[in-house]
């Protein structure tokens, strides 16, 4: 759609709803992936019960959010999911949700090609379960090539494969290509974030500028190749990539964790993004009356970024990637095209980086069990 | 998917929002996505809301656009419904 600055003004002052609503439902995961944002493992105790569930897809149905974005932990494991997606397509909420593919069995496959409405996200980080493996753990990739397999033979039509770019996956952009073409499927490329356990592999793990640089050529020659809007700090390279190109936070994205707490988007779970709880008034008062979502709504300062002809394009990136690398709000992205981002991180002397509020993670190895 | 239903975009017959896209009004305008082909599309303005929730009420396009914009800018309104026709959320009657 391009670039349309005056709409892109409205959408930056918020919008009667979200736009993008990701909800995790749990906390709870089967994997350690090395990157996750949400830090999952174990289920929390106080997560959202089945009714509570029900609750909230009633009133963002009503709201009319047009689809919900489910996440986890591993949404599959929650014994109400399909009871949850099934509700919310009832209501004509879309659901997309993503997964690891673990639970997609061919019964499981099978149930989901017969609702309507449901986009799948299948995750993997490599192109071959060594580059994978690393990263989502030993046999993360035969699981989730088998949850592929299972959706093509029931199927479900064309499922979306999701990678998060490494330093490693995105030197596999051709291999996930054919990958992708091979079921039929869309490739999902999106932006590893510094969040939840991604702040201690991101600085090893990001990919380099010159990789960056080939990501956003790669990816402008290839329009149907989805994004998720996530890597609008490379549109500073040129013409800027499809999406809106900016920072949704609390404008028009935002996420409710698996205990109902509200942030201000899915890279943020932190206490200083946490806008409120579902439980307390439900979730339009808190997307319409958040002190935290007004100021994010509030004209912001380009701030170091002011001088940079390339304001317009990038608005200065991602805030979750700023703040979890120790950079302020008004500071250059840290892959800030032009290096910027870099240069003020290097002239920091003492970089502080908050950690992750809650941390679900489990505290012993995890290993897959064939199923 | 949708190809079959829209077809060429006739403004002397009859047309209708999709039964498959909704509606949510905004400061600006409204929101519309389509839930087959998911597609989102911004309308920009009030009265371009008002002549898609009201094109069921007319025997053609040109007779809604007629009935509902001003004479100078019903071109404009014509060329953003071609615009939604394209993105496969208006439908044939």
């Amino acid at each position: 759609m391009g670039a349309d600055t005056s709409l892109r003004d409205r959408f930056e002052r918020g919008l009667a709803a979200p736009i993008c609503l990701t909800w995790e439902l749990t906390y709870a995961c089967n994997l350690a992936c090395t990157h996750c944002l949400s830090s999952s493992g174990r289920r929390d105790p106080k997560e959202l019960t089945t009714e509570e569930a029900l609750g909230i897809i009633d009133e963002i149905a009503d709201m009319k959010v047009f689809y919900i974005n489910i996440g986890g932990g591993e949404p599959m494991i929650r014994r109400d999911f399909f009871q949850l997606i099934e509700h919310a397509v009832d209501r004509r909420v879309g659901v997309k949700f993503s997964t690891n593919g673990t639970r997609i069995d061919r019964a499981a496959a099978q149930r989901l090609a017969s609702i309507d409405y449901l986009d799948i996200q299948v995750s993997v980080d490599g192109a071959d379960a060594l580059t994978n493996d690393r990263i989502r753990g030993t046999g993360s990739y035969v699981a989730a090539r088998r949850a592929m397999d299972n959706l093509a033979a029931a199927d479900f039509g064309p499922f979306k494969i999701s990678v998060v770019m490494t330093r490693e996956s995105v030197e596999q952009l051709d291999e996930f290509e054919q990958l992708a073409a091979g079921y039929g499927a869309q490739l999902r490329l999106t932006r590893l974030r510094p969040s939840g356990r991604g702040v201690d592999v991101w600085n090893e793990l990001h990919p380099s500028l010159a990789q960056n640089r080939r990501l956003y050529r790669w990816l402008v020659e290839r329009p149907e190749v989805l994004t998720g809007d996530s890597f609008f700090h490379l549109s500073a390279l040129g013409d800027p990539l499809d999406g809106l190109n900016l920072c949704g936070a609390g404008r028009v994205v935002c996420l409710i964790d698996p205990v109902g707490e509200v942030y201000a988007c899915p890279f943020v779970i932190h206490d200083e993004f946490r806008a409120g709880n579902v439980r307390d008034a439900g979730f339009a008062a808190v997307w319409t009356r958040s002190e935290l979502f007004e100021s994010l709504r509030e004209p912001e300062s380009p701030g170091a970024c002011g001088s940079c002809g390339s304001y317009d394009a990038c608005r200065g990136g991602c805030m979750a990637a700023k703040v979890f690398t120790g950079l302020e709000m008004t500071d250059p992205d840290p892959e800030c095209v032009f290096g910027h981002g870099e240069a003020a991180l290097a002239a920091k002397g003492v970089v502080h980086r908050p950690t992750p509020t809650p941390d679900h993670s489990r505290r012993v190895p995890v290993s897959i069990s064939a199923r | 998917m949708t190809t079959s239903t829209t077809g060429v975009f006739d403004t002397s017959a009859p047309w209708s929002l999709s039964e498959q896209v909704s509606l949510r009004d905004e400061s600006f305008g409204a929101l519309a996505y389509h839930h087959g082909n998911r597609r989102l599309v911004f309308l920009k303005s009030p009265e371009l809301v008002a002549l898609v929730r009201r094109l069921d009420e007319f025997e053609s396009v040109d007779d809604a656009v007629e009935a509902v914009a001003p004479a100078h800018e019903r071109g404009r309104y014509t060329g953003a419904l071609r615009s939604l026709h394209r993105s496969g959320m208006l439908r044939g009657r």
